[in-house]
């Protein structure tokens, strides 16, 4: 492709608005984040540096539990996601009637405004008068009612329920493109072959689709860690902490008790784990393009 | 025995009955975790309140009626210029991504320069931060700019978080118009920008549109956390902020709150049902084959 002087000056300059912007909303701030994380900013005219003490003093039990919560919080729900995603792709990718309606019947949590639909998981957790205690009691699986986001253990997997339920859709949709991508006669091969309809997705579909597995768990994992609007709207953080992952304590701590200093360092925290996540995403991508082309 | 049959099947997409039925119960199953929330939401909304606070749990209502959709216009006056607002952020929001988007990623797609895969790799990294991460700085940034309290204040920084995916949708679109058009452009005496303006544009129309769609729909669908830090003013809330009006003082008037979130729900599903075939493969195009 020719690229002379002119073309390149023009390139830049269709490229120059977006890249101005993304530095002052995106790039500046995080920069301010670090910066900030080494001061006591907060509502006070005065900041001063105060080095490392920011950080001497988030580094506690306390925190590292809640690390060791958000990467579990995140683990389980990026994996249940990946096998709901499979398991519907499967489905709606088999030759029955009716499939077409099937899929645009799974966008619905996907595309209506999130914190609708939480709101509507919050009601469906209530303990007295919401559908799940309603329908268990019903069938006489619990003796009383169960109040889903008072207790921590029932609180943390009723937020990656609803978590999963929000990322499914998009799982699904892009695993059955990729499905779809698949040459059809490598099945037709198989199946001539004697191939039962297991062997055929344990050997052809597996393999041929673990580049889009691997892309998305990676995207579905910088997203998960990133969640905040689920958890704020169902519990915001508790019963006593006890959901509260790295960005609700973030926030507690920098909007809800506008300690800035304090709250950037967590902020710098999150940053590093996604920058690691985003490196490895990067690095596994090029592989894959390389495998790819060979 | 197979079920569906017609010569016109292939052998490998013939079923037994029992393969049938195991694979609509899966799908029924599937749609049921996916939409069970909407269906109860619903009926909640049909119902009247004494009887969503009494036990034993009914899941059908009894006496329902959609009373509920005219009492939460009076219960949150305001409630009609949420929806309002909701549309204007992601409609202002959509307009500046599409401003900045259009020309980048028809750069990305055309031209080769130095730097340009870093650049690229820098636009997709902006979307592993969340607005929340950054909370903190844009907070301070918006009250610098005068912009707390203001549209602005959930329309700038929202729209920052779309860029990325729209330009990695857009740039695939746009490497598939073929690359001879500029040569021919070029030919014929035609200047970059006339040829971006006059030729490209055009052709690239439909792609355009997709993205517009899929940014207006992340545009609405996202609307909390700015919406509940940069912005205190009622008249500026957008629906989802807008929607804890209804949990009152005491009780949460929940028919009434389930019955506006399908009001406002309804744009949302009015465009799925509409252009379904677009959003399929647009939300995908630039995700399977780069």
């Amino acid at each position: 492709m020719t690229t002379s002087r002119s073309a390149m000056i023009f390139a830049w300059a269709l490229l120059a608005p977006a890249i101005l912007y993304v530095l002052i909303i995106v790039a500046w701030p995080l920069f301010e984040t670090f910066r900030l994380s080494f001061t006591d900013a907060s509502l006070r005219k005065i900041t001063n540096y105060v080095g490392w003490r920011n950080y001497e003093k988030i580094f506690n039990e306390t925190f590292l539990t809640v690390i060791g919560r958000t990467f579990i919080w995140t683990f389980f729900s990026v994996l249940l996601k990946m096998v709901i995603g499979m398991c519907g792709a499967v489905l709606l990718n088999a030759a029955v009637p009716g499939r077409n309606l099937f899929r645009i019947l799974t966008m619905p949590p996907w595309i209506v405004p999130m914190a609708i639909g939480i709101f509507m998981w919050g009601w469906m957790y209530n303990g007295q008068f919401g559908m799940i205690s309603g329908l268990l009691q019903r069938f006489g699986l619990t003796d009383g009612p169960v109040a889903f986001l008072a207790y921590g253990n029932t609180a943390f997997w009723a937020t990656i329920v609803t978590d999963v339920w929000i990322g499914v859709p998009m799982v699904t949709i892009y695993f059955l493109a990729a499905m779809q991508a698949i040459p059809k006669d490598l099945y037709e091969a198989a199946w001539t072959d004697g191939a039962s309809r297991w062997t055929r997705f344990r050997r052809i579909t597996l393999p041929l689709m673990s580049p889009a597995i691997i892309t998305m768990s990676m995207l579905s994992l910088i997203a998960t860690f990133n969640s905040f609007d689920i958890i704020w709207i169902l519990t915001q953080g508790g019963p006593s902490g006890q959901t509260t992952t790295m960005i609700i304590d973030t926030y507690q701590v920098a909007i809800g008790s506008k300690k800035y200093g304090e709250g950037a360092a967590r902020a710098v925290v999150i940053c590093i784990f996604l920058s690691l996540f985003c490196i490895a995403y990067f690095r596994i991508t090029r592989r894959l393009h390389a495998t790819e082309k060979a | 025995m197979a079920m569906f049959r017609n010569d016109n099947t292939p052998m490998i997409d013939r079923y037994r009955w029992w393969e049938i039925a195991l694979i609509y119960c899966g799908i029924f199953a599937f749609l049921f975790f996916l939409l069970s929330p909407f269906i109860e939401g619903f009926l909640v909304s049909l119902k009247p309140l004494s009887q969503l606070f009494s036990s034993p749990y009914r899941f059908w209502p009894e006496n329902g009626s959609f009373a509920a959709y005219f009492s939460m216009w009076e219960t949150v006056p305001g409630f009609a210029r949420y929806i309002f607002n909701s549309f204007l952020i992601s409609t202002v929001a959509t307009v500046i991504v599409l401003l900045l988007v259009v020309p980048a990623s028809y750069a990305f797609a055309r031209f080769r320069f130095r730097g340009m895969g870093l650049v690229l790799a820098a636009f997709l990294a902006v979307s592993m931060f969340s607005g929340a991460v950054l909370l903190i700085p844009l907070f301070r940034l918006m009250r610098t700019l005068g912009l707390l309290n203001t549209y602005w204040a959930m329309i700038v920084p929202g729209a920052a978080f779309l860029i990325p995916s729209a330009i990695w949708l857009l740039r695939t679109y746009m490497m598939r118009i073929p690359p001879e058009l500029n040569e021919a452009a070029y030919m014929d005496g035609a200047s970059q920008f006339y040829t971006f303006r006059r030729v490209i544009l055009p052709i690239a129309r439909p792609g355009i549109i997709v993205v517009a769609i899929v940014t207006f729909i992340g545009a609405y669908s996202q609307q909390f956390i700015f919406a509940l830090t940069f912005n205190s003013k009622t008249e500026y809330m957008p629906l989802p902020i807008g929607l804890y009006a209804f949990f009152g003082k005491q009780d949460v008037v929940w028919n009434e709150l389930m019955a506006a979130s399908f009001v406002g729900i309804l744009p949302a599903l009015v465009i799925i049902f509409f252009l379904q075939r677009y959003l399929v493969g647009g939300l995908t195009a630039g995700a399977v084959k780069q």
